[in-house]
C-alpha cells in the first residue's frame, strides 16, 4: 500500500485581534493516509478536523509543517499548487446549500472541472456532464435545474458530482452528511462507497459521527484541541480505544439494543466541554476533562507513542512517564 | 442517446418558461407594479414617437409665435403655451428624450464601472490595492451626487453630454459601494471556493461565478435609479447646466416658467408634473422587479 497523503508536524495558527495570541486551531500533527484507503478524521466542533481538511486542499496557507502528495510538498496555498493537484484532490463541503452556486445550473455545476481540467466542448462537454450526473444515480434531466429547484440529498450528490467529474484521485470529504436528512445520508454513503470501489478513490472523510466511522471507515485518527490524540486501523480504535478521550466518544454513542452497548468501551462518563484553542491548558490539553489526569498530565505534554504499527497514542498512561503514576488507575 | 438528448432539451425549454412564468406571476401579482410598467411604456413609446403623437412638432425648436403667448391650459394646448407661444404640451413630451437619454447613457456607463470596482475592491477585500480603490469610493460616496454634479458640470462646457458626464462622476461609486458589499459577503461562500479549488481563473470567478448573483439587485437599483438620474438631469438644465435651449429640457422649462409664477403657473408646474410621473413610474417598476427577484424563491 503506497502513502498518497503524508502530513508531518502540520500547524495552522490563526492570529486574533491580540497581538501575539494566536488561535491553535491545528497544532503539530502527522498522519499518513494510503491509497484507497477511508481515512477518517474525528473531533468534536472546535477540534481543529475541518482546518486540517481546508489546509491539505489549500484554502488555508500552513502555518508549519509539511503535507506531501505523492511525495510532491504541497503544502502552500491553493493558487500557488500547479492545476494539475487541483483535478487530483477534491473537496466536498458540509452543506450543500451553500457550496453550490444559487445562480447556475447543474450542468454549469458539474461542467466547471470539465472545462478546467479537460478543456471540453459542446457535445462532448454535455456527454461527461450527463455521465457524472448518472454515476451518482441523478437523472439526465436534471442538468437544467437550478440548485433550488432540487432537494438536499441531491443537492449534496450534485456536489460530488462536481468533485468527482474531472476524475480527482484524493477526495475530501468534510462532514458530507451532517446538514441532511437522517433518511438522506444513508443514500450519500452508499454512493460515496459506491464510487471509491469503481473508481479506485482515496477518501478523507471528516466527521463527528462515530457510527459512520465504524462503518465505512479503515483507519480513524481522533483530533481534540488541535492535535491528534489516537489513531490507527478503525477496528482496533473501536475495539481497544487507548486514549480516555477516545474512550469518552465512544461510550458516548447513542445505541438502543444491550447488544449494542456490550460493543462499547467502560463507562467513561462524558464531562465539560472543549477548551478554547486560544488558550490550550499546559500539559496534556486534555488534563481538564480526563477522570484519569495525575499531575505530570498538568504539566507536561505527552509524546506520541506507537502501541502497535501504526497505532500511536497521545497519553502519558503509555509513555516513560507513566512510572511517575501515583494514585491514578487504569 | 439521442432521443434521451431531445427530451433533456424539450424539459430545458419548459424549466425555462416555467421560471419566466413564476417570475412574471410574481411582478404582476401587484397592481402597482403593472401601472409602474404601463407608464414606463408609455414615456418610452412618447419619447420615440414625439414628432408623431404631440399637437404641434415643430414647436420643440426654435419657434415663435408671439401672437399666442401665456395661453392658459385649453383644449387646443391641454398644458397651456409658454412667453414664446409654445406649445408645453409638445416641448414636454421632446424633452422626455434628453431625459431618457440622459438615463440610459448614464447608467450605461455607471453601471458597468461601478459593478466592476466593486466585485474587484469585494473579491479582493484586505489586500491593499482594494482597500485603495475603495477609499476612493469612499470620497466621492461622501460629496452628495447633486452638489458634485453641479460642481462638475460648472466646470464643464454646458452641453447634455457634459451634463451627463458630470452625472456620471457622481454616480458610480454608489454602485461599486452595492457591488462591494455583496461581493464581500459571497466571496467566502463554499461555492465560491469550490470553484477557486478547481483552479478556476478568478477573473472568471468574479464575473462568470460572483456577478450573476448579483443582477437582481443592480436590475433593481438601475430601474430605481433612472428616475433619480433623470431628476439629477433636470436639477442640471434647471441652474441651466444641462441641455442649452432651444431643445426642450423639463428642467429648463421649470426654470422659464419659474419667473412668471404664480399668475403663469402651467410654464413650469407642467414640466414639473412630467418630472414627478417619470421618476413616480421608474420607482413603481422598480418596486415590482425587486418584489420579482426577491420573494417567493
Amino acid at each position: 500500500m503506497s502513502v498518497i497523503l503524508r502530513i508531518r508536524n502540520l500547524k495552522k495558527y490563526f492570529p486574533t485581534s491580540k497581538k501575539g495570541v494566536f488561535v491553535k486551531a491545528v497544532d503539530g500533527i502527522d498522519f499518513d493516509i494510503y491509497k484507497e484507503d477511508v481515512f477518517a478524521l474525528v473531533g468534536e466542533s472546535g477540534s481543529g478536523k475541518s482546518t486540517t481538511a481546508y489546509t491539505v486542499i489549500g484554502m488555508y496557507e500552513a502555518t508549519e509543517g509539511k503535507i506531501e502528495y505523492k511525495d510532491l510538498d504541497i503544502s502552500r496555498i491553493h493558487w500557488k499548487r500547479p492545476i494539475q493537484l487541483k483535478k487530483n484532490i477534491q473537496i466536498v463541503f458540509q452543506d450543500p446549500g451553500t457550496s453550490l452556486n444559487p445562480s447556475k445550473t447543474v450542468s454549469q455545476i458539474i461542467g466547471a472541472p470539465l472545462i478546467i481540467h479537460k478543456h471540453l466542448r459542446g457535445e462532448k462537454l454535455r456527454e461527461a456532464i450527463i455521465n457524472a450526473l448518472n454515476m451518482v444515480e441523478l437523472p439526465s434531466e436534471y442538468i437544467y435545474k437550478l440548485p433550488r429547484d432540487i432537494g438536499g440529498g441531491e443537492k449534496q450528490l450534485v456536489a460530488i458530482a462536481r468533485a468527482l467529474s474531472a476524475g480527482p484521485e484524493f477526495v475530501i470529504l468534510d462532514e458530507p452528511t451532517s446538514a441532511l436528512d437522517v433518511s438522506i445520508q444513508a443514500k450519500i454513503i452508499r454512493t460515496l462507497l459506491k464510487l471509491k470501489e469503481e473508481l479506485g478513490l482515496t477518501y478523507m472523510f471528516i466527521t463527528h459521527d462515530l457510527s459512520l466511522v465504524r462503518n465505512i471507515s479503515n483507519r480513524v485518527a481522533i483530533m481534540y484541541l488541535g492535535k491528534i490524540v489516537e489513531q490507527g486501523p478503525t477496528s482496533q480504535i473501536f475495539a481497544e480505544p487507548s486514549h480516555p478521550y477516545t474512550q469518552m466518544l465512544l461510550s458516548s454513542i447513542p445505541v438502543v439494543t444491550k447488544a449494542e452497548e456490550a460493543f462499547k468501551p467502560k463507562q467513561v462518563q462524558s464531562t465539560g466541554e472543549i477548551p478554547s484553542p486560544v488558550d490550550v491548558p499546559p500539559g496534556c490539553s486534555f488534563h481538564t476533562r480526563c477522570p484519569l489526569a495525575w499531575d505530570t498530565c498538568r504539566k507536561i505534554e505527552p509524546q506520541p507513542v506507537e502501541l502497535q504499527p501504526g497505532r500511536i497514542v497521545k497519553c502519558h498512561l503509555y509513555s516513560k512517564h507513566k512510572a511517575t503514576l501515583s494514585g491514578a488507575k487504569l | 442517446m439521442r432521443d434521451s438528448t431531445v427530451a433533456i432539451d424539450i424539459s430545458a425549454r419548459s424549466a425555462y418558461a416555467e421560471r419566466l412564468k413564476r417570475a412574471w406571476y410574481r411582478f404582476s401579482r401587484s397592481k402597482l407594479s403593472l401601472l409602474g410598467l404601463l407608464m414606463v411604456a408609455s414615456i418610452i413609446f412618447i419619447a420615440i414617437f414625439a414628432p408623431v403623437v404631440t399637437p404641434y412638432p415643430e414647436h420643440a425648436g426654435a419657434f415663435v409665435d408671439f401672437g399666442n403667448t401665456m395661453h392658459p391650459p385649453s383644449l387646443e394646448h391641454p398644458f397651456g403655451t409658454d412667453a414664446m407661444g409654445r406649445d408645453i404640451l409638445t416641448r414636454c413630451f421632446f424633452a422626455f428624450r434628453g431625459a431618457l437619454i440622459m438615463g440610459i447613457v448614464v447608467l450605461a456607463i455607471v453601471v458597468p464601472i461601478g459593478t466592476a470596482v466593486g466585485l474587484f475592491g469585494g473579491y479582493f477585500e484586505g489586500k491593499w490595492f482594494s482597500t485603495i480603490v475603495m477609499r476612493v469610493t469612499d470620497v466621492f460616496l461622501a460629496i452628495p451626487p447633486l452638489v458634485l454634479a453641479l460642481a462638475i458640470a460648472a466646470l464643464l462646457k454646458p452641453t447634455l453630454t457634459n451634463s451627463m458626464i458630470a452625472v456620471c462622476i457622481s454616480w458610480w461609486p454608489w454602485y461599486a459601494r452595492l457591488v462591494y458589499g455583496m461581493t464581500v459577503s459571497v466571496r467566502n461562500e463554499p461555492f465560491v471556493k469550490a470553484v477557486e479549488l478547481t483552479g478556476m481563473n478568478r477573473f472568471k470567478i468574479m464575473f462568470s461565478e460572483i456577478l450573476p448573483n448579483h443582477l437582481g439587485p443592480i436590475l433593481t437599483k438601475m430601474t430605481l435609479d433612472m428616475g433619480w438620474v433623470i431628476l439629477t438631469g433636470a436639477s442640471l438644465s434647471f441652474v441651466g447646466l444641462g441641455e442649452q435651449p432651444p431643445t426642450p429640457a423639463l428642467g429648463t422649462m421649470v426654470s422659464d416658467g419659474a419667473k412668471y409664477l404664480p399668475t403663469y403657473w402651467w410654464i413650469s408646474v407642467f414640466p414639473a408634473l412630467m418630472i414627478v410621473i417619470i421618476i413616480l413610474s421608474f420607482n413603481l417598476l422598480g418596486d415590482g422587479i425587486r418584489e420579482m427577484l426577491t420573494s417567493g424563491e
